[in-house]
């Protein structure tokens, strides 16, 4: 393992030797942390044989019958699932959630603490404890079974972080560039154009990023308010299991498959991923 | 539940050059604005509140309402009957319930902690250059992207295993018998999963903590003849503690609703050894079709989390003024 320090302002920077021992504990620590994921990727593509036995099998020659494995047994209907409730409910958060935040921060309503606080406010109730009148209610109106409940329940649940988060960016967009602008002539139209979006899109793309990664993990509602017709790609792995006993490599297989959009999302968000995570308290 | 401390709200500000005269300036507007104008300012905002406050807020109401009644599902023609306070008394006297909100405090205080612990250490790994530090952090932060469920189930068969799990081929090493680690350790084995893909979360908040460390503070402690121990003691630590304290709380916050890794590891077993209240609400509502028992459930889940939460707030305000005084 090479381990290259350069020249840091802590302390290490006098031992170098020392420097060089963290460097080869984080990388240790980093792909310690990474083996299981690792270690589902690889078994996704061993044969059933070689993914049950012990001592484990390391290197098998791999084979993709998995994969076919489980697009025989229809994951495809799931996956379209889990994309439409989390895409939808993703876009109905942004249209929702942008404005709100600007009504928040650069033109504030006359109660904004208020309004902001009772956002994160409802952030902090457990989901369980709305889920009874919840299920009844869909249950009166036909809704159970149905995707677009499961759009609009993830659009209220990622609602108050992506108002926390956009809110954070717009504080962002320097109030002398506005006041500059107005003087200018520029209107609230032509200012929300030329001078707001291009300074908080890189926000919109984020929250939007963090919104679906929560949406596309959701199993609570999924599990509890669908069955056959609108059930998302986490049900699917639960059931997959019960219905047919242990196979663990396709089981690896379909982990690594519905866990893949939103490895790559957060990897590709990893920047935005703590302002998110935080509600936007931290940069 | 809104939530209206002057206190919690006027910190809310990230601005410090607006913030002294804010409050006036505000005070003044309402003055100035005519009603119309104000219900402009209010249009965007109120979509996002309407949904708000009627998916998160009405079914708490009904929550109490139902919460009064006798009312089963399975059993429809008993109805609905209203039976007053009975159902809490019966949360209160029946054993699960207090064996379920005791786990839920041990599964959540435990992984919480553990995690923050772990994240520290990551961090501060990771608060140095050295080569590959971009691939080193994205390796650490995949477990929180991979989906719960999938996390729960690789833990459960590929590691879990008693026959071929991966915990079992170390182990073999020294000698000892394939365990069955989740029938033997069904608490750790949940909570493993859970700092497994927390601890990332963990390290990202300090992390972002360490780095917004300003250098000419450190650099001061060190001429005045700071060690590496004492600078960390006396300069990091009294500055890492707010971002601490926030994960802390956010991890509290998603943790206490722990659900997938249970319904998928150990369904709340053996017996109720990790039954936690997500899940004793779950059985009732949707095993048992209690209605009326699920709803008392949820209201007392529901105050706790109120005491919890006031305590949240007042702490993530005062990391905003935190922010302001950096900023």
């Amino acid at each position: 393992m090479t381990a290259v320090t350069a020249p840091p302002a802590a302390p290490a920077a006098r031992r170098p030797r020392a420097g060089y021992l963290w460097s080869a504990i984080a990388w240790l620590v980093g792909i310690a942390f990474f083996f299981p994921v690792l270690w589902m990727v690889l078994t996704g593509f061993k044969q059933e044989s070689a993914a049950a036995t012990n001592p484990p099998t390391v290197f098998t020659a791999p084979t993709l019958d998995q994969y076919r494995a489980i697009f025989d047994r229809d994951i495809m209907p799931y996956l379209i699932n889990s994309a439409m409730a989390s895409v939808f409910s993703v876009l109905l958060v942004i249209v929702l959630a942008v404005p709100a935040a600007y009504a928040l921060s650069l033109r504030p309503v006359v109660k904004w603490r208020d309004v902001l606080f009772f956002f994160i406010s409802t952030k902090m109730l457990p989901i369980v404890a709305a889920v009874v009148p919840i299920y009844i209610t869909v249950k009166t109106l036909g809704m159970l079974d149905n995707i677009w409940t499961l759009v609009v329940l993830y659009t209220a649940m990622n609602l108050p972080l992506a108002i926390w988060v956009m809110r954070s960016f717009f504080l962002e967009v320097p109030k002398e560039l506005l006041e500059a602008s107005a003087l200018d002539g520029a209107g609230l139209p032509t200012q929300l154009v030329r001078v707001i979006m291009p300074i908080v899109s890189p926000g919109i793309a984020a929250t939007a990023l963090i919104c679906f990664i929560f949406s596309w993990n959701e199993f609570f509602f999924a599990v509890n308010l669908t069955s056959t017709n609108a059930a998302t790609a986490p049900v699917f792995l639960v059931g997959f299991i019960t219905s047919e006993g242990l196979f663990l490599a396709r089981l690896c297989a379909a982990a690594t498959l519905v866990s893949l959009p939103v490895l790559i999302a957060g990897w590709i968000a990893q920047n935005k991923l703590v302002r998110g995570l935080s509600m936007g308290a931290v940069k | 539940m809104t939530v209206t401390t002057p206190d919690a709200g006027r910190a809310a500000t990230t601005r410090p050059a607006r913030k002294p005269s804010q409050r006036q300036q505000l005070k003044a507007q309402k003055r100035a604005m005519t009603p119309k104008e104000r219900f402009v300012r209010r249009l965007p905002l109120l979509p996002a509140l309407v949904l708000t406050i009627i998916v998160t807020q009405l079914p708490f109401v009904v929550t109490l309402y139902y919460s009064t009644l006798d009312w089963n599902l399975l059993h429809p023609e008993d109805g609905r009957r209203f039976v007053g306070l009975s159902n809490y008394t019966q949360a209160f006297t029946d054993e699960t319930f207090r064996t379920a909100a005791l786990n839920t405090v041990l599964m959540t205080a435990s992984a919480v902690l553990i995690s923050m612990l772990f994240g520290v250490g990551c961090a501060m790994l990771l608060d140095r250059k050295f080569f590959g530090r971009g691939v080193v952090r994205t390796l650490l932060i995949s477990p929180f992207l991979v989906m719960p469920v999938a996390a729960a189930l690789l833990w459960k068969y590929a590691a879990y295993n008693p026959v071929f799990g991966l915990l079992n081929a170390p182990a073999a090493l020294f000698g000892a018998e394939p365990t069955d680690w989740v029938s033997k350790f069904p608490v750790a084995s949940i909570v493993a999963v859970l700092v497994w893909q927390w601890t990332p979360f963990m390290t990202l908040i300090v992390l972002a903590g360490l780095q917004s460390q300003s250098l000419e503070t450190m650099e001061a402690a060190r001429v005045d003849g700071a060690g590496p121990w004492q600078a960390f003691r006396f300069v990091t630590f009294p500055h890492l503690r707010q971002y601490i304290e926030l994960g802390l709380l956010l991890g509290s916050i998603y943790l206490v609703q722990t659900f997938d890794a249970i319904f998928t590891i150990t369904q709340g077993g053996p017996g109720t050894a990790t039954t936690n209240l997500p899940y004793f609400l779950y059985l009732e509502a949707f095993r048992a079709f209690d209605i009326g028992q699920a709803a008392a459930l949820g209201v007392v889940v529901v105050v706790a989390t109120i005491i919890v939460s006031t305590f949240a707030l007042r702490v993530i305000s005062s990391l905003f003024k935190g922010t302001e005084a950096h900023a």
